[in-house]
């Protein structure tokens, strides 16, 4: 049995009266990619937020490599990345300053040879000299999985990594994560409201709903737990539940 | 702190100036229209030299080193909305980053900025109006440098403000400095202001500093008790700013705001 790298247990997030994420326990094993299922609003990006150390937890504990994220935020953010269609890169610097500026901040020797690669893999070449502001929403996406994927991180979190690309460019993102998976053998999380996605990427599935945990397994346990052939299905059954 | 993050951090900066025209024009266009302006006024304040004497080396030297603090203090908070507008704060802090590790390359910064604002300043001084800012003398360095740790504190305490109540906050980036001005006594003797204000601006290390000033350009005596206060104020208050930067940011991490302080 892998071992577990992240280990959530009984996350919970208050903003006030609002509860945003209720009592969430999950593991995510090396090698594993865990995606994580749910309406808007159900908590997903929240938690996403908490393990990255952007938002503390009202309670719970998050821990990372046996190290808990309250007291070792320094090694274990050297160690994973995240890639969200909600955050940019800085648009007046060129493609390749940017993945600069990401190599040096995560301490990375040989940075030149880190760009070329990851270029390389992302097929990036055209657009490595462009200034950010000029790229499309295609290109953007994709830089944002270069910084992601550029400090070689041993867990990847990825809010819709796949939102505004193209399906040729979204198929060969979504096969590079399975290859980076496969020979660097990193752990995911994988956020979509691509349900085929979801179902192609994911080893497991976690429902949430209202901020908890409805439903998880794989794809087809929670398809054949809800009576579903297809995991739209079971969203919008799960989603229009009252 | 580790120094890979801090050089980092400024090395983003110094990219965006490679090709921004108007964050060039925040280090020659308004420092040298500033200078164009009070070089007129002063000009015209020599006709009265007689009953002010010594007012071209007060304001002109009072002017240059102003923007020393003003600069100073933007060097920060203009880095941290720099984040903002690029909808990089994220990223930064999902990162290794310490809140420390950022304020140090944002004062580094600052120190940039300071010096590439002062040369245009000096030299335009010196060319437009013959007037040497080095006739202070070596006082100038500690001068300086406590106007710089002033402008550190007063954009310490700008970004953390922004941070904690959104952009909204940011046209405090600009104006939060001008507070001070009128009890930094930057243009004018400290004598000058009302009797209650003269206590508050004793409070105030810049105004220790442009006192100096007017000791050293007077020749009346060495103004060693006001850097004594200035440095001891600036120490002070750049660690309480620093405390205050730090609990600010876990506030933020607490309520959520951090991710959402670009909306």
């Amino acid at each position: 049995m892998p071992t577990s790298i992240v280990e959530v247990r009984n996350l919970t997030k208050r903003f006030g009266e609002f509860t945003a994420v209720d009592g969430v326990s999950f593991e995510i094993r090396q090698g594993e990619i865990l995606g994580l299922l749910g309406p808007n609003g159900a908590g997903k990006t929240t938690t996403i937020q908490m393990l990255l150390g952007l938002i503390t937890p009202t309670a719970g504990s998050i821990r990372m490599f046996g190290l808990d994220l309250a007291t070792h935020r320094e090694t274990i953010l050297g160690q994973i990345n995240f890639s969200s269609t909600y955050i940019s890169m800085p648009y007046s610097l060129t493609v390749e300053e940017n993945l600069w500026v990401v190599a040096k901040l995560y301490g990375l020797t040989n940075i030149p040879r880190h760009i070329d690669e990851v270029v390389k893999k992302l097929e990036m070449e055209e657009f490595r000299s462009k200034v950010t502001r000029k790229l499309s929403s295609g290109q953007m996406t994709r830089l944002t999985l270069a910084k992601a994927i550029l400090t070689e991180p041993k867990v990847l979190f990825l809010d819709e990594p796949t939102a505004s690309l193209d399906p040729d460019i979204a198929h060969k993102t979504r096969h590079l994560l399975k290859e980076v998976r496969r020979s660097a053998g990193l752990s995911m999380l994988y956020t979509s409201h691509n349900m085929r996605e979801m179902e192609e990427m994911s080893d497991r599935i976690i429902f949430l709903q209202r901020g908890k945990i409805v439903t998880q397994g794989t794809a087809q346990e929670i398809m054949a737990r809800f009576g579903q052939s297809d995991l739209e299905d079971v969203f919008l059954k799960i989603a229009r539940e009252k | 702190m580790k120094l890979h993050r801090i050089v980092a951090l400024i090395t983003r900066h110094l990219y965006l100036y490679r090709r921004s025209l108007p964050r060039m024009m925040e280090i020659f266009y308004w420092p040298f229209l500033d200078l164009v302006v009070w070089g007129f006024i002063t000009i015209y304040l020599m006709r009265f030299q007689g009953q002010l004497p010594g007012v071209v080396t007060f304001f002109l030297g009072a002017l240059i080193l102003w923007d020393v603090l003003f600069r100073a203090q933007q060097g920060i908070t203009i880095s941290f909305l720099e984040e903002i507008w690029a909808r990089n704060l994220m990223n930064l802090f999902a990162s290794p980053l310490k809140p420390s590790e950022f304020l140090a390359a944002t004062m580094a910064l600052s120190v940039f900025k300071v010096t590439a604002v002062s040369i245009v300043m000096v030299v335009a001084a010196l060319v437009f109006y013959s007037y040497n800012l080095f006739l202070i003398g070596l006082w100038l360095i500690p001068f300086v440098l406590n106007l710089i740790v002033a402008g550190w504190t007063i954009g310490v305490l700008t970004t953390s403000l922004i941070m904690r109540f959104g952009q909204e906050a940011e046209v405090l980036a600009w104006g939060m400095v001008f507070l001070f001005q009128p009890i930094s006594c930057v243009f004018y003797p400290i004598e000058v202001l009302p009797r209650w204000l003269q206590a508050v601006a004793w409070a105030n290390p810049a105004a220790h500093v442009f006192e100096g000033m007017r000791l050293v350009l007077n020749q009346a005596a060495l103004p060693l008790m006001h850097l004594a206060w200035a440095t001891g104020l600036n120490l002070l208050y750049l660690a309480l700013m620093v405390g205050w930067f730090h609990h600010t940011f876990s506030i933020c991490k607490e309520r959520g705001l951090l991710v959402r302080v670009g909306e």
